[in-house]
């Protein structure tokens, strides 16, 4: 498979009143065309950040990239100008966010939002564009959307803003989309359907994924790789089998044990988590889940533990094998 | 009355909040029917789930079954005592003291300018519970150490606490009249999935040391299943199946309980792609209008035309299991 996308290095910091908040501390990863990859992590862990950063999204002050490299083909999207940028980001690189009310103008009309984005986009006329609004609105499900393309926003329910969300992302045939938690604010029925229908998407478009969710269960079922990333690092990397089966670093280990089945009876307490996340106001010092794990040892609090290889393309940062429960 | 009658019991309860329009003179032009005709009981001790997407009406039937909204129409008693009939403010101090609630959001649940001691002594205030001011901060350490934190936290403001810690805060008050009984709105959809299950086990912790009965309402269809002993299921503001927990999980009758819960994922890969998915079309329509006979007739896999004429009985199919729905055999 061809490398889509290479990050390396990604450290990005916000200099705020209160001091440095270090947000995305060294992350490496990459994805290949066609590939499904999602990152995981609670809330706060840097996932947005991340992505954000490698799209030049964030405000700079209060944010700074520190280092790093986001090699698009054989381009550094960190080095590249913002016009150079702004030719990729929605047309080679889409991005769909959490709440899609903040992405579109409430005042401007379903119809006229998307027409506008291709005609800026692919220079297309206003007959051929609103044609072209119809067939997407209709690849993504919207019932009756040749009617629907004069409606606000606020006329579609939560669900079908975010299915205009995706159809805005795909007008210009992007081989990266990256969702940001898309489905987090949605009911699960709705959930549901938003999933199989980026799965139909992927498949009939063959573009590459970076799905971001705080759920371990969504991603299961979506992903072909996951990334689990705990205050601002990866700690974790595998096939979405590995990591399901056989997750090895003992966040991974104890988030998996924290969460209750719906296909399963209740056979024990729930495992929980203790302390609480971490404060990134810290320059962070040795395994950031040390102060919360189980496994610790004393080097964990002192030196922070690379991301390397324990199997294939399984990967953890953690000094200790949690099979064993020895120094790895 | 006998300890083992109900500790609460809900009768063809309604609730229609009025939509009124126009600026100066607001007429009434509709009406949102939050909740429509609900029934069930709430077991002492146990812990009653009631789960269903946003904007079913849980909230509303939890706060109506409370006395904090005036109810459309309906009974409820709690502990033998008529919620509604309460007029004088003895009686409905008596009910508040006995029931008590959990909101889904720590951080708009607490009065930002009130310490962690006025918060969770205000209760006590209330209801004259004890009066002297040393016994009565006494008792808000021994509620803090009870939630797990520290006595010495009763002078800090809640922007000082992690979400975890705040809705622990709102237990720590929920607990101070000792109550019976406990609505949980959400108690944990807010916060991080490593503090929810902290949350969970503290909740079940208090139940059996108390010998508390909980309402939990919730979204998160596998929290429901490992806390709750029956689960009841509501669609556009009315309950569409009740059961024991596993019976319901492992038997829905309803097709909306079975859409339901085939679209929680699974978090295992080869189980998740193997399952055959229900998926619904369409979206919930709008309790302003709601659809005439079964409510959920214009999303069903399995509606008939009895559907769209008939409102479908609340009926007892098995013992303890109760569904509304015209395809469900006898
Ligand atoms: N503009 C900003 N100024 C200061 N700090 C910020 C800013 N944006 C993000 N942060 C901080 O950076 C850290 C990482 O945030 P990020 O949004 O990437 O988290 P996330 O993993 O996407 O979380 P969520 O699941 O809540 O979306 C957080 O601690 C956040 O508070
Ligand atoms: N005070 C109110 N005035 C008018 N309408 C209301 C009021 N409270 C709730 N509603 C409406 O009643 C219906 C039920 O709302 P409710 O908050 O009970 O749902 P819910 O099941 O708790 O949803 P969620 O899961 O989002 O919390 C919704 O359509 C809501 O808009
Ligand atoms: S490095 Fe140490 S503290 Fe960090 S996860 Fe591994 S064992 Fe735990
Ligand atoms: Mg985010
Ligand atoms: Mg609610």
């Amino acid at each position: 498979m061809t490398m889509l996308l290479q990050t390396i290095d990604l450290k990005t910091r916000f200099h705020i009143p209160e001091g440095t908040v270090y947000a995305v501390n060294g992350v490496s990863f990459h994805i290949s065309e066609g590939e499904t990859l999602a990152v995981v992590g609670e809330s706060g862990c840097g996932k947005s950040v991340t992505m954000m950063s490698i799209l030049r999204l964030l405000p700079a002050p209060p944010a700074e990239i520190v280092s790093g490299q986001a090699l698009w083909g054989n381009r550094d999207l960190l080095r590249l100008s913002e016009n150079e940028m702004e030719q990729i980001r929605g047309r080679e690189i889409a991005m769909v966010f959490q709440d899609p009310m903040t992405s579109l103008n409430p005042v401007l009309t379903i119809g006229r939002q998307l027409t506008e984005s291709l005609r800026v986009h692919l220079g297309m006329g206003p007959a051929e564009a609103a044609q072209r609004a119809v067939e997407l609105l209709e690849q993504v499900g919207i019932p009756d959307a040749a009617h629907r393309l004069g409606d606000y926003p606020h006329q579609y329910s939560g669900g079908m803003r975010q299915r205009v969300m995706i159809a805005m992302a795909l007008c210009c045939h992007p081989s990266l989309l990256i969702a940001d938690e898309p489905t987090t604010a949605l009911d699960v029925t709705i959930q549901a359907q938003i999933v199989e229908l980026i799965k139909k998407l992927r498949d009939q478009l063959h573009m590459a994924i970076i799905w971001i969710s705080h759920d371990l269960g969504v991603v299961a079922g979506l992903a072909n790789r996951v990334m689990v990333m705990y205050a601002g690092f990866v700690v974790e990397e595998a096939l979405v089998d590995d990591l399901y089966e056989d997750p090895r670093h003992p966040y991974t280990l104890a988030l998996l044990a924290a969460l209750p089945r719906v296909d399963r009876r209740r056979d024990r307490r729930l495992k929980s988590i203790p302390g609480a996340p971490p404060n990134l106001l810290v320059e962070p010092r040795g395994c950031p889940f040390a102060p919360r794990c189980e496994f610790a040892m004393e080097r964990c609090r002192f030196e922070i533990p690379p991301l390397q290889p324990v199997q294939g393309t399984h990967a953890v940062a953690c000094w200790v094998d949690v099979t064993t429960g020895g120094p790895r | 009355m006998k300890p083992a009658d109900p500790l609460v019991v809900v009768k063809n309860l309604k609730k229609y909040f009025p939509v009124t329009s126009g600026l100066v003179f607001q007429r009434k032009t509709g009406e949102v029917r939050a909740v429509d005709d609900i029934s069930f009981t709430v077991e002492r001790g146990e812990t009653l789930g009631l789960v269903g997407e946003s904007g079913c009406g849980k909230t509303t039937a939890g706060r109506t079954l409370l006395g904090l909204y005036p109810p459309t129409a309906g009974h409820v008693t709690i502990d033998g005592m008529d919620v509604y009939a309460a007029r004088r403010r003895r009686d409905l101090l008596a009910i508040r003291r006995k029931a008590q609630i959990i909101f889904q959001d720590p951080y708009a649940s607490l009065n930002p300018r009130w310490t962690v001691d006025a918060i969770v002594s205000e209760p006590m205030r209330v209801h004259s519970i004890l009066p002297d001011p040393k016994a009565r901060s006494e008792r808000v350490k021994e509620l803090l150490s009870l939630v797990g934190l520290s006595g010495q936290l009763v002078n800090r403001f809640p922007h000082e606490f992690s979400g975890g810690q705040r809705q622990r805060i709102g237990i720590a008050r929920a607990l101070a009249s000792d109550p019976l009984f406990i609505v949980c709105d959400e108690p944990i959809s807010a916060l991080d999935v490593s503090i929810q299950a902290q949350v969970v086990n503290l909740l079940e912790d208090l139940q059996d040391r108390f010998g508390l009965t909980y309402l939990f309402i919730a979204h998160n269809l596998s929290m429901v299943r490992h806390i709750c002993n029956r689960v009841a299921v509501m669609y556009l503001g009315v309950m569409v199946e009740l059961g024991e927990r596993d019976e319901l999980y492992d038997h829905p009758l309803h097709p909306y309980t079975q859409a339901l819960l085939s679209a929680v994922p699974i978090p295992n890969p080869k189980q998740d792609r193997a399952r055959q998915r229900m998926i619904l079309s369409g979206d919930v329509p709008s309790p302003l209008n709601p659809p005439s006979g079964c409510r959920f007739h214009p999303r069903c896999p399995l509606a008939v035309e009895r559907c769209r004429q008939e409102i479908p009985a609340w009926r007892e199919v098995a013992t303890g299991h109760w569904v509304a729905c015209h395809k469900v055999a006898e």
